[in-house]
């Protein structure tokens, strides 16, 4: 085994690319579900974001106008899953689903034209100084924009749902429609927005991948990616911090697996391969063992005025 | 008459009616596949295939195909469906259709049945082929052997089967034979296609100083990753020529420097033409580039003259049956003898390789 071989920047630096599509999608989704709306569909409006940004990016030469297209487009597709879900009722779980098979046939006929074309690539930012440090300008401050943008989001959301009143109301609305409805808010619009603001995220986190991490447009490139983002939600028992920590947890023993196998590590690879699943069952183990779920108290349920 | 007799006579009649007419009617050839056509790989070639079959027999032929169908249950259906809907001969694209192939050709003996890399016949309506990959993996392994400078090249592997580990043998035997300092780096990525994952394995064999890298699994994730070395870094397109790759983006020639490319249409085109003009036997068929299903794509400049001129006189060696990509001496890893000096690896060993040979570090995983 020749572990020297792993260099820690560039080992940090993966981690941090491999860790935004997945931290994009969950915090999108974690509004959402804060909202007291379970949207099974993050895979499919992820996908959809990221075959609409290819497209936009391709056509335009430009990847941030092809990232703000995927959010777009990705927030179109949820925008029919508010309607279903809020406006007629329907079940949030047969219709999430419905939604991701939906976003992986949509894109697949939409990506058609696009197989084998390359992407427009997103430069990384050179920030003045810091870019220039050594060790940390090449680990943290010379990655592409959407990199320091997840996290600006993560932190967003945080101050959003901890000290706004909006924030306020949104949690309201998922732990008790009833009282919030009963205190006259608008318990249907704030869901809508949220369904909004997470498809938005899935679609960045879609587009992400195929601009950025793959840069290309092949059938079913995300690959899972929704549901590992619908994971790291309940994970982080639906709090924005710990969504980060998780993505990157995820996205970290990916790479580093990789990583030990490419350096001769004597682990078994099956092992190294599966311990990113394995991990997070076990974390979400111990959460559920100390009692310590923190999901919305209304989470998947409908709201009508009239009950 | 009861309506269940009135329903079998007219399944009767209606199937004297297509026996009757059966002689005017095209042959109709079938396929399934087990991925998109889109995926620029494995099921693109076969697909364009069954469009050489149609090229070549034009009206006498009928072409009908279905995507994306899972290996398992599903595929019994997809594959009865197509055999009561008048195909004459069926192509099943995938390992995992095995015995759905096998347990629908038990129920329509008149229909013929070909399976793609795969080894139960248990019908003498079953046939199956195969290509010999490792051939081109002998030639992009010499390519790999003399153009690393860190004297590492790589080898995303999708799953510990035979057909991958005689892949990684012989890409490495032929890279060690053109430059004896190097060294084999094996990244299991436990899929065939997941391009996010693919290429993370690429971006970890790149940070660890790998600058050749082959692939086993089906998208083109990886070549997109090594672009991203601009020009220091190389690659292969696999199953398909991958051409979109040839040019970096600064202009520079690579990431993909060549391709192995599965031809599988002149064994369509030989099948369905014996079919119709009835010399049709069944066969296990295992064929490579001598009779064209492996084809190494064109080769782009960034491979020095001298070393196109190597590669092809392999190519023309492997092509005229003279050489053997497994020819010894090659000893296995724990430094026993596999291979004596000129003996040549039988294909049975082949098709059940469970080792490495000498100078590959690592284990298989079991």
């Amino acid at each position: 085994m020749d572990l020297g071989a792993i260099n820690p920047i560039l080992l940090i630096a993966s981690i941090m690319v491999s860790a935004t599509p997945i931290l994009l999608a969950a915090i999108g989704e974690m509004v959402v579900e804060k909202s007291g709306v379970l949207n099974l569909g993050v895979e499919g409006m992820m996908i959809t974001g990221a075959v609409v940004a290819f497209a936009v990016a391709v056509n335009t030469g430009s990847p941030l106008l092809g990232f703000a297209a995927g959010a777009v487009g990705a927030a179109a597709l949820s925008l029919s899953f508010g309607i279903l879900t809020q406006l007629l009722m329907s079940n949030q779980v047969a219709t999430g689903l419905g939604l991701t098979l939906v976003g992986l046939g949509l894109s697949s006929l939409i990506g058609k034209p696009y197989e084998g074309v390359k992407a427009p690539s997103l430069p990384r930012l050179d920030i003045p100084v810091l870019s220039d440090l050594p060790v940390v300008g090449r680990m943290l401050f010379s990655h592409d924009i959407m990199v320091y943008l997840s996290l600006l989001l993560v932190v967003a959301v945080w101050a959003f749902l901890k000290f706004t009143r909006a924030g306020l109301i949104l949690r309201a609305v998922g732990e008790s429609h009833d009282s919030a409805h009963a205190l006259g808010y608008k318990v249907v619009r704030v869901r809508l927005l949220a369904i909004l603001f997470g498809g938005a995220c899935a679609g960045l986190g879609g587009a992400y991948l195929s601009l950025v991490r793959v840069p290309q447009w092949t059938e079913g490139i995300t690959a899972g990616a929704g549901w590992i983002a619908l994971a790291i939600v309940v994970f982080a028992s639906w709090r924005a911090g710990r969504v980060a920590v998780g993505a990157y947890l995820f996205g970290g023993i990916t790479v580093l697996q990789l990583n030990l196998q490419a350096a001769g590590a004597q682990v078994p690879v099956a092992l190294l391969s599966a311990s990113p699943y394995v991990i997070t069952i076990l974390v979400l183990v111990i959460i559920s063992a100390r009692g310590m779920h923190g999901a919305p108290a209304s989470l998947g349920r409908s709201f009508h005025a009239s009950n | 008459m009861k309506r269940r007799t009135l329903l079998a006579s007219v399944a009767l009649a209606a199937s004297l009616g297509t026996a009757a007419f059966a002689q005017d009617d095209p042959t109709k050839a079938c396929f399934v596949y087990v991925g998109p056509i889109g995926d620029g790989g494995w099921t693109y070639q076969h697909h364009q295939g069954a469009l050489a079959v149609k090229e070549a027999y034009g009206d006498k032929v009928e072409i009908a195909y279905q995507e994306s169908v899972p290996e398992g249950a599903d595929a019994e259906r997809v594959l009865t469906q197509m055999a009561l809907s008048g195909c004459d001969i069926i192509f099943t694209t995938s390992f995992g259709y095995m015995d759905a192939t096998n347990a629908v050709a038990a129920k329509f003996p008149d229909i013929k049945f070909e399976h793609a890399t795969g080894y139960k016949r248990e019908h003498p309506n079953v046939s199956t082929y195969n290509a010999r990959f490792y051939e081109g993996r002998a030639v992009v392994g010499h390519i790999a052997g003399k153009m690393t400078k860190t004297n590492k090249i790589g080898y995303i592997a999708s799953f510990p089967i035979p057909e991958v580990i005689m892949g990684i043998n012989s890409y490495f035997h032929h890279a060690k034979m053109a430059n004896p300092d190097v060294e084999l780096v094996v990244t299991w990525a436990y899929t065939w296609f997941d391009p996010a994952k693919e290429a993370d394995a690429a971006r970890a064999m790149l940070d660890q100083g790998v600058d050749v890298i082959t692939a086993h699994t089906d998208s083109t994730a990886p070549l997109a990753e090594i672009a991203k070395e601009n020009g220091n870094a190389w690659g292969f397109g696999q199953a398909s020529d991958m051409a979109a790759f040839t040019t970096n983006d600064d202009g520079t020639p690579g990431p993909r420097i060549t391709s192995i490319i599965d031809e599988w249409s002149p064994y369509y085109v030989k099948r369905v033409g014996a079919l119709m003009d009835g010399t049709y036997e069944q066969v296990d068929s295992w064929a490579g580039m001598p009779e064209g299903e492996v084809v190494i794509g064109p080769m782009n400049d960034a491979i020095p003259e001298d070393v196109k001129a190597e590669a092809q006189a392999m190519i023309d060696a492997i092509t005229s049956g003279e050489y053997h990509p497994f020819t010894g001496p090659i000893n296995k890893q724990d430094g026993s003898a596999w291979l004596a000096e000129g003996e040549t690896a039988d294909d049975g060993t082949l098709l059940g390789m469970d080792f490495y040979i000498e100078g590959i570090t690592g284990e298989i995983p079991q």
